[in-house]
């Protein structure tokens, strides 16, 4: 009716059609690839950028937070690069691969890539990737977020990435931390292909470091996860920064196969870890969690929708948040089962834990059922530190702050624990306990 | 070790009164049995002692080696010496027993000016504690008192009294929902720690518990007063009249 009517644009969203219009000429891809920023960045002109009068974003409007949109980071220098990733090591002295990442475009002389190669793992520049015949696919948007706002600004902008092929059968030795470093100022734009052969098995342990103060970071990791094959992503969205974080997966499971992924967020003023999961073939599981602390006037946002497209699938959903000070905690949940999709069993939680009076959780659990033979559940709870629970352990000797620390961390560690890759538990942990020593 | 010089409390919530002037002193190596009918105050007595906030004192002292009680945190309160076995100890899910009594025992000396047990010196005195009263290292993997039946929930409590070693102990309905072989490892774990450096201040409804853990003196609460002191003979009295001598006493 009145979709003619152009809207009005806000600051960023200037900057942004600024930004497009000085770095269009330099952006990687195909004609093909070209077209579909294009009519990316057309969306965002139709549209602007996502808001709380588009459902999927009620929540969560990403438009009223971004004030302005920096230019596109430049090239990153590598002393610079190398010195941030010996400062922030997020996982300490766990033992894994480093693909690298620096303001946006992959970095193959800090990445093992030899070391990879032997494993089974070929690490393919996504740039090269973009210009070739099949491009274009490479930008395919998630079948269930088709005109996503977060999804479209990452094509219009991407810079750079990487494609991860493991070769069928391959089973990784050790986590491949993919990690993106924000080396300079500016926004990054980043897209990561990864596609589990069949029967291969991979630990993926994807990072944010650096100092990135006044650019969003957008990026989009897209997993093909074939017949048999077993994928696990933790994805750390950690630091302070006053900039958007918007983190997006498209993952697609095919048959006897499983995908987990921990979704880790503390401290960005503004978050969204959206996740668009499809089953494709039968028999298959995917196990997603979420842990999320949030604190002062900040946002923290974990979406997903499950689609159980074909029969025998199983999903869990497992989220746990802790709020404090004047925060915002977003969860949106949707399992949809296709009329098809028989004995599909969905196994949907969030629970928020609030430390302050003035915190805020809104939890949206969804079911979309058309299938008659399915075991579905979900459920959603909000509550305070029990102070029965405080007054025993306080009767035993220990401290306030550290008996709150214990609750806290048992409640988080639940979800950390059910994902279950020991290798990062311990770090996990500890990530907990620092933050709730800096609140 | 222990004075309570009239202590008047109530429910901070809803200001009923329960303790209405309780006077008590316990000296170390001494045990005092407290008893008396339903709702006499004798748990509200052991939680004001342990400095649950659900309670407001409205007059009165207690003094704890001297020092004032009333005015010290829960924790402050252990880490000097007071210890409460709960009637109802509390399932705390995801949290490791054995990390919490590492937490507990460690918080404790780090107070006092002490340093950290080392690992096999924990480990050490665990085992060794956890072999009196019964306790399996499975039960220790467990999170602190989840899926633990009643005997084994009073159990892990006087476990937890043994490991800190506390100077007063408070122990509030300890029998409730024990079996007769759980009452004799719980009672004979009690008296294990009975010492002349250790008052220790037990709770009951039943005499059942004093032939077990032989009192010193035996108090009658009743409307939140002590009506009546005597010796363990007292306790008898009371198995065979009941409670309602004294509760018209009292009123």
């Amino acid at each position: 009716m009145n979709a003619s009517v152009p809207i009005k644009h806000t600051q960023a969203e200037s900057d942004l059609f600024e930004r497009y219009e000085s770095a269009r000429e330099t952006l990687a891809g195909s004609v093909a690839v070209s077209a579909l920023r294009e009519a990316a960045v057309d969306q965002l002109r139709d549209r602007g950028l996502p808001h709380r009068r588009v459902e999927e974003y009620k929540y969560s409007d990403l438009r009223a937070f971004m004030k302005a949109a920096a230019p596109l980071a430049a090239a990153a220098e590598l002393s610079r690069v190398q010195a941030i990733l010996e400062d922030q090591d997020l996982f300490g002295g766990l033992e894994r691969y480093r693909i690298v990442i620096a303001n946006g475009s992959y970095l193959p002389t800090l990445s093992d890539v030899d070391a990879l190669a032997t494993e089974g793992v070929t690490v393919t520049n996504l740039n090269d990737a973009l210009s070739g015949e099949h491009g274009a696919q490479l930008l395919a948007p998630p079948k269930s977020g088709q005109n996503d706002g977060v999804v479209a600004l990452n094509t219009a902008f991407v810079q750079g990435g990487v494609i991860v092929d493991v070769a069928e059968g391959a089973a990784v030795s050790r986590p491949v931390e993919l990690v993106q470093v924000a080396a300079s100022s500016g926004a990054q734009a980043t897209r990561i292909k990864v596609r589990a052969g069949t029967g291969a098995s991979l630990h993926l342990l994807e990072t944010f470091i650096g100092d990135t103060a006044d650019g969003e970071v957008n990026s989009v990791f897209d997993y093909d996860i074939a017949d048999k094959a077993h994928l696990a992503a933790t994805r750390l969205i950690v630091g302070n920064c006053d900039s958007a974080r918007l983190l997006t997966t498209i993952a697609t499971i095919g048959a006897e196969a499983e995908f987990r992924s921990l979704g880790f967020m503390a401290g960005p003023k503004f978050a969204r870890n959206q996740q668009f999961i499809n089953f494709v073939g039968e028999n298959s599981e995917a196990k997603i969690y979420g842990v999320t602390m949030v604190g002062r006037d900040d946002l923290a946002d974990q979406t997903l929708i499950v689609d159980h497209a074909v029969p025998h699938c199983n999903s869990r959903e497992f989220f746990k948040t802790v709020l404090d000070g004047r925060a915002k905690g977003v969860y949106q949940g949707r399992i949809n089962v296709a009329q098809h999709a028989q004995k599909s069993d969905g196994e949907m939680m969030t629970q928020a834990l609030l430390l302050s009076e003035e915190a805020e959780m809104a939890n949206k659990p969804e079911l979309e059922i058309f299938a008659d033979d399915v075991i579905c559940a979900h459920g959603a709870t909000s509550g305070q530190i029990d102070e029965d629970l405080l007054f025993y352990l306080r009767a035993r000797g220990i401290p306030e702050a550290e008996a709150k620390t214990l609750l806290v961390l048992a409640f988080l560690s639940e979800a950390i624990e059910e994902y279950g890759e020991d290798d990062v538990t311990e770090g996990l942990e500890a990530r907990v306990r620092d933050w709730l020593a800096s609140h | 070790m222990l004075e309570i010089k009239n202590l008047h409390a109530r429910i901070a919530e809803d200001e009923t009164e329960i303790l209405r002037g309780v006077n008590l002193t316990v000296n170390s190596g001494e045990v005092h049995a407290i008893m008396g009918p339903n709702g006499s105050g004798k748990s509200t007595l052991s939680y004001v002692l342990a400095g649950k906030d659900d309670y407001e004192i409205t007059e009165g002292e207690v003094l704890f080696n001297g020092e004032n009680m009333l005015d010290m945190d829960p924790d402050e309160r252990a880490a000097a010496g007071m210890f409460l076995a709960f009637q109802y100890p509390i399932e705390i899910p995801g949290v490791a027993t054995m990390e919490f009594l590492k937490t507990a025992m460690n918080a404790q000396r780090k107070a006092r000016g002490e340093d950290s047990l080392s690992i096999p010196d924990f480990m050490k005195r665990v085992k060794a504690a956890a072999n009196h009263l019964n306790v399996s290292m499975d039960m220790l993997k467990r999170p602190l008192n989840v899926g633990f039946s009643g005997g084994e929930k009073k159990r892990a409590e006087i476990l937890q009294m043994s490991l800190l070693e506390p100077k007063l102990c408070v122990l509030d309905e300890t029998d409730s929902g024990l079996d007769i072989d759980a009452l004799r490892i719980v009672s004979d774990g009690v008296n294990k720690l009975r010492s002349p450096e250790r008052a220790m201040v037990v709770i009951t409804h039943y005499q059942r518990l004093l032939d077990h853990i032989v009192p010193d003196v035996v108090h009658v609460l009743s409307k939140g007063r002590i009506v009546k002191t005597g010796d363990k003979d007292l306790a008898l009295e009371l198995e065979k009249n009941g409670y309602a001598d004294y509760v018209d006493a009292a009123a």
